[in-house]
C-alpha cells in the first residue's frame, strides 16, 4: 500500500461533525404500528375524514406488501422491526409563529450548530425558509410575501386544514399509495411535510427553501412534499438536512410528489448529510425515499438535482413522468458513499407524450468501503414519436477498497425514440495526488478539488447557495479519504 | 543548497540508487545525463518526495534541513520543483484554477496574501508571453488532450509562475521542437540567480548549449560515476556510455 493510499484512509476517518441532540420536549406515540395508531396520528393532526380513510386504505394495503420485494436494491441492512417504530413526535410548541423570536432557542442553537443559520438566509439570500423540526414545521417565514402572489407555502398539515381540495385532487397523484413497501408505509403514517402552490402564470421570486432533521431517537420520519406549478407557472424548491448521531439505525421514507402542469417548471434540489453511520457502519440512516414528478401539461419541465452525502443506506431514484407533448425531465445527480455507506440510486425517465425529452447526468465517488450503484431506466413508450433520452453516468473510485456498480435500463417501444448512454469509470490516481502535492497542494484539497471538478456539472445547476454548501460537505464527507 | 550523501532508494524491492553523491551550490546548473534505466527519474522521484521510493541509506540536505522528512507539498512549499518526465493529466480542472491553487499554497507557506484572480490572471499572462504559449491552455483542464511537448511546455510555465528555488527537470527537452527548445532554455535562464539551482536531467547536448550547465554529471548504476564540464556532455552524446562503463569497470574513481 503506498502512503498516500494511508492518506486517504486518514483522511477519511472523520467524525461525523453534526452529532448532538437538541433537548426539547417531545410529544411522542408509543412505539408500534396498528389502525389505532393511525387514527391517533390523524387525530392529533386534527384531519379531515378523507385524509384518515385515505392513511387506512395505505395501512391495509402495507399489511399486504413484503417487504422483501422492495429488496432488489444492490443494498444490505438487517431487517427493520417496524413495531419497534414510534410514528409520531412534535415539540411542543405553539405551531404558527410569525417571527424566529418565538421560536424555540434551543431549536435555533441546533440550526446555528449545523451552520444554518435561518436570519442570515433570510436576510442575505431571500429564502423563505420552511423549518421541519421533526415532523412539524416551527418557522415559516416570508409567507406573507408569498400570499401576495398568490403562492401557497406551507406545512403539509396546515395545507390539508386549510386547503383540502388541493391535497384531495392532487395527493397521490404521482405517487399512488400502493406504489411500493415504503411509499405505503408513508401513506399510512406521515406526520408531516411541505406544500406548495404556485398560481398560474406566476414565477416564484425565491428560492423555497425546507430543511429536515431528525432529532428524535428511534422515530422513523415520513416525511410528504407535495409541489404544484399551475400552468406557466416556475418554482424553485431546496431541500436539505444533517442528523444527530444515533445508535440505532433511523429509518426515513419519505414521498414527494410534483405536478407540472402546462409550460410550468419544477426544479428541485437536494443536499443530503445524513448520519452515514460511525466508521463500522453503526448507527446510520436508512434512507428510503420516493420522490417523483408527473410533466402533466404539455412543454412541462422538471429537474431534479441532488447531492447525497450522507445516510447509512440510500434507496433513492427521482423520477419524471413525462406526459405532456413536449415536456422535459432531468436528474443531476452527485452521490459520494465513504467508510460502509451503500447507495442504490438514480432515476427513471418514462416517455409518454410526443417529442418528450430527458437528460440524466449522474456523478458517482466511492471513497473508503462504500459501494454505490447507479440504477436508471429510461422507458420510451409506443406513443411517444420522437423521444429522446441522454444519460451519462460517471463513477469515480477513491482507493481500492470501495465499489461503484451501473445499471442502466432501456425500453423503447417508439421506432422514433433517440437513446444515447455514455457511462465512465475512473479513479484519482496516486499520481494525479502526488502531481498536486509536488506543486504543494495539501493532499485533502487535492482530493477536494479533484472531486468538485469531477462533479462541476453538477454543481452548476444548484442554486447559487446551495453549490457552495454542496461542494463543502463533499469536502467534510471525503475528508479522510485520499487513495 | 543540496547536499546529497550516499544516498540509497528502492522501488518495488528493486535497489535502483545504490550510493549517490551529490552536491549544488545556489546559483548553480548542474546536468545529469546517463543510459534509460540508470536511475535518472528516480533521483528526480526521490528528492521530490514520491511515495512509493524508499529510501534505505543515506541523507539530502536541503538548505541545511533533512529533506526527506519532509512530505511532498512541504518540499514544494521550500520551493523544490519537478517538472515530469510525464506529466498527468487532471481532468475537470482548468489550468489556470490549478496554478492558481498551487501558487496560494505556496505563498501561504511563506506567509504572503494569497494572490487573487485578477493579480494571478496578469501574473499568469505574463509567464505565458515568456515561453511563447496559447492563453487558451489556461482554461483547459490540465495536461487533457495536451500533446507531449504542450505538456513540457505546461511544466516549464509552472516553473516559471512558481519561481522555485531547486527546480529539477526531468527531460523536459524531450519531445520538443527546436524553438520550443530555445524557450524552455529561456524559461530555465529567467531563474538563474545566485539563489536558485537547477537540476537538468536530459539525454541530449542540444539543451545543453542554451543552458550551459556548470558541472556535467554522468548517472550509472544508481550512482554518479563521472562529472566534469560541457565537453563531457559533447564527448558523451559522440561516443556514448561504453568508455565510461569501461572506466568503471577499471576501477578508475569517477572523476
Ligand atoms: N515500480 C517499479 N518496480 C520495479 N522497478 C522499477 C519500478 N519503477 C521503476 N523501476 C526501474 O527503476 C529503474 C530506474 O528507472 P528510472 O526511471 O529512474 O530511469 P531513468 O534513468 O530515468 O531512465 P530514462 O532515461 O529511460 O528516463 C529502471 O530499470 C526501472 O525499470
Ligand atoms: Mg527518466
Amino acid at each position: 500500500m503506498s502512503s498516500s493510499q494511508e492518506d486517504i484512509r486518514n483522511l477519511t476517518d472523520r467524525e461525523y461533525e453534526y452529532g448532538f441532540v437538541t433537548d426539547v420536549e417531545q410529544d411522542t406515540a408509543p412505539p408500534g404500528l396498528s389502525e389505532d395508531i393511525i387514527r391517533f396520528i390523524s387525530k392529533k393532526k386534527n384531519e379531515p375524514d378523507f385524509m384518515l380513510a385515505w392513511r387506512l386504505k395505505a395501512y391495509r394495503r402495507w399489511l399486504e406488501l413484503n417487504e422483501e420485494d422492495a429488496r432488489w436494491a444492490k443494498v444490505d441492512f438487517s431487517p427493520i422491526d417496524y413495531q419497534d417504530i414510534s410514528y409520531y413526535s412534535a415539540p411542543k410548541i405553539k405551531p404558527k409563529l410569525d417571527s424566529l423570536d418565538e421560536v424555540d432557542p434551543d431549536i435555533l442553537e441546533t440550526f446555528k450548530k449545523l451552520g444554518i443559520p435561518i436570519e442570515e438566509q433570510k436576510i442575505l439570500s431571500g429564502v423563505a425558509v420552511d423549518a421541519v423540526f421533526d415532523s412539524v414545521s416551527v418557522a415559516t417565514t416570508y409567507k406573507a410575501k408569498l400570499g401576495e402572489l398568490g403562492i401557497i407555502f406551507c406545512s403539509f398539515s396546515e395545507a390539508v386544514q386549510e386547503h383540502p381540495e388541493l391535497i384531495k385532487k392532487y395527493l397521490g397523484s404521482v405517487v399512488p399509495y400502493a406504489d411500493n413497501f415504503y411509499a405505503t408505509l408513508n401513506s399510512a403514517v406521515f406526520t408531516d411535510g411541505s406544500f406548495v402552490y404556485i398560481p398560474e402564470g406566476v414565477r416564484c421570486p425565491m428560492e423555497l427553501s425546507t430543511y429536515f432533521r431528525i432529532n428524535e431517537a428511534k422515530t422513523g420520519q415520513f416525511e410528504r412534499t407535495l409541489i404544484i406549478a399551475d400552468k406557466g407557472s416556475y418554482v424553485s424548491y431546496l431541500e436539505g438536512c444533517t442528523a444527530p448521531m444515533r445508535d440505532e439505525n433511523q429509518l426515513h421514507a419519505a414521498v414527494v410528489e410534483l405536478v407540472a402542469l402546462d409550460d410550468a417548471t419544477i426544479k428541485y434540489s437536494t443536499v443530503q448529510n445524513w448520519y452515514p453511520g460511525d466508521k463500522n457502519g453503526k448507527g446510520g440512516i436508512f434512507n428510503f425515499v420516493t420522490k417523483r414528478g408527473k410533466c402533466k401539461g404539455r412543454n412541462s419541465k422538471i429537474s431534479w438535482t441532488q447531492v447525497e452525502t450522507g445516510s447509512a443506506i440510500t434507496w433513492k431514484y427521482p423520477s419524471c413522468i413525462l406526459q405532456g407533448d413536449g415536456s422535459v425531465g432531468e436528474f443531476y445527480s452527485v452521490a459520494v458513499t465513504n467508510n460502509l455507506q451503500q447507495a442504490d440510486t438514480g432515476t427513471k425517465m418514462i416517455h409518454l407524450g410526443e417529442n418528450t425529452s430527458s437528460t440524466i447526468i449522474s456523478k458517482g465517488i466511492s471513497a473508503g468501503h462504500g459501494q454505490q450503484t447507479y440504477r436508471g431506466l429510461v422507458e420510451i413508450h409506443q406513443r411517444a414519436k420522437n423521444a429522446r433520452n441522454f444519460s451519462q453516468c460517471d463513477s469515480l473510485l477513491l482507493g481500492d477498497r470501495c465499489g461503484a456498480h451501473t445499471f442502466p435500463y432501456i425500453d423503447v417501444r417508439n421506432a422514433s425514440g433517440k437513446v444515447e448512454h455514455e457511462a465512465t469509470t475512473s479513479k484519482i490516481g496516486d499520481d494525479q495526488l502526488f502531481y498536486c502535492q509536488q506543486r504543494g497542494i495539501d493532499p485533502e484539497d487535492a482530493v477536494s478539488m479533484l472531486v468538485n471538478g469531477f462533479c462541476k456539472e453538477v454543481f452548476r445547476k444548484l442554486p447559487m447557495e446551495f453549490a457552495v454548501e454542496a461542494s463543502k460537505l463533499l469536502e467534510v464527507t471525503l475528508e479522510g479519504s485520499v487513495g | 543548497m543540496l547536499e546529497i550523501r550516499n544516498l540509497h532508494a528502492e522501488i518495488g524491492g528493486k535497489e535502483i540508487l545504490r550510493g549517490l553523491d551529490l552536491h549544488v551550490r545556489p546559483g548553480e546548473v548542474h546536468a545529469i545525463m546517463g543510459p534509460n534505466g540508470s536511475g535518472k527519474s528516480t533521483l528526480a522521484n526521490v528528492l521530490a518526495g514520491q511515495p512509493d521510493y524508499e529510501v534505505t541509506a543515506g541523507e539530502v540536505l536541503y538548505h541545511g534541513k533533512n529533506l526527506l522528512e519532509m512530505p511532498a507539498e512541504e518540499r514544494a512549499r521550500e520551493g523544490v520543483f519537478l517538472a515530469f518526465q510525464y506529466p498527468v493529466e487532471i481532468p475537470g480542472i482548468t489550468n489556470a484554477y490549478f496554478m492558481r491553487t498551487s501558487l496560494n499554497a505556496q505563498r501561504k507557506h511563506r506567509g504572503e496574501e494569497e494572490i487573487d484572480a485578477v493579480d494571478f490572471l496578469s501574473l499568469v499572462r505574463e509567464k505565458m508571453k515568456l515561453i511563447e504559449m496559447d492563453e487558451k491552455f489556461l482554461n483547459r483542464s490540465v495536461n487533457e488532450g495536451f500533446s507531449g511537448g504542450e505538456k513540457k511546455r505546461n511544466e516549464v510555465l509552472q516553473m516559471a509562475l512558481l519561481d522555485p528555488m531547486l527546480a529539477i527537470l526531468d527531460e523536459t527537452d524531450s519531445g520538443l521542437d527546436i524553438d520550443a527548445l530555445r524557450i524552455v532554455a529561456n524559461g530555465v535562464n529567467t531563474l538563474r540567480s545566485e539563489k536558485h539551482a537547477v537540476l537538468v536531467i536530459t539525454h541530449y547536448q542540444r539543451l545543453l548549449s542554451y543552458l550551459v550547465p556548470d558541472v556535467t554529471h554522468v548517472l550509472m548504476g544508481g550512482r554518479i560515476v563521472k562529472s566534469g564540464d560541457r565537453s563531457l556532455a559533447e564527448k558523451l552524446e559522440e561516443s556514448g556510455y561504453g568508455w565510461i562503463e569501461e572506466e568503471v569497470a577499471k576501477g578508475g574513481a569517477p572523476a
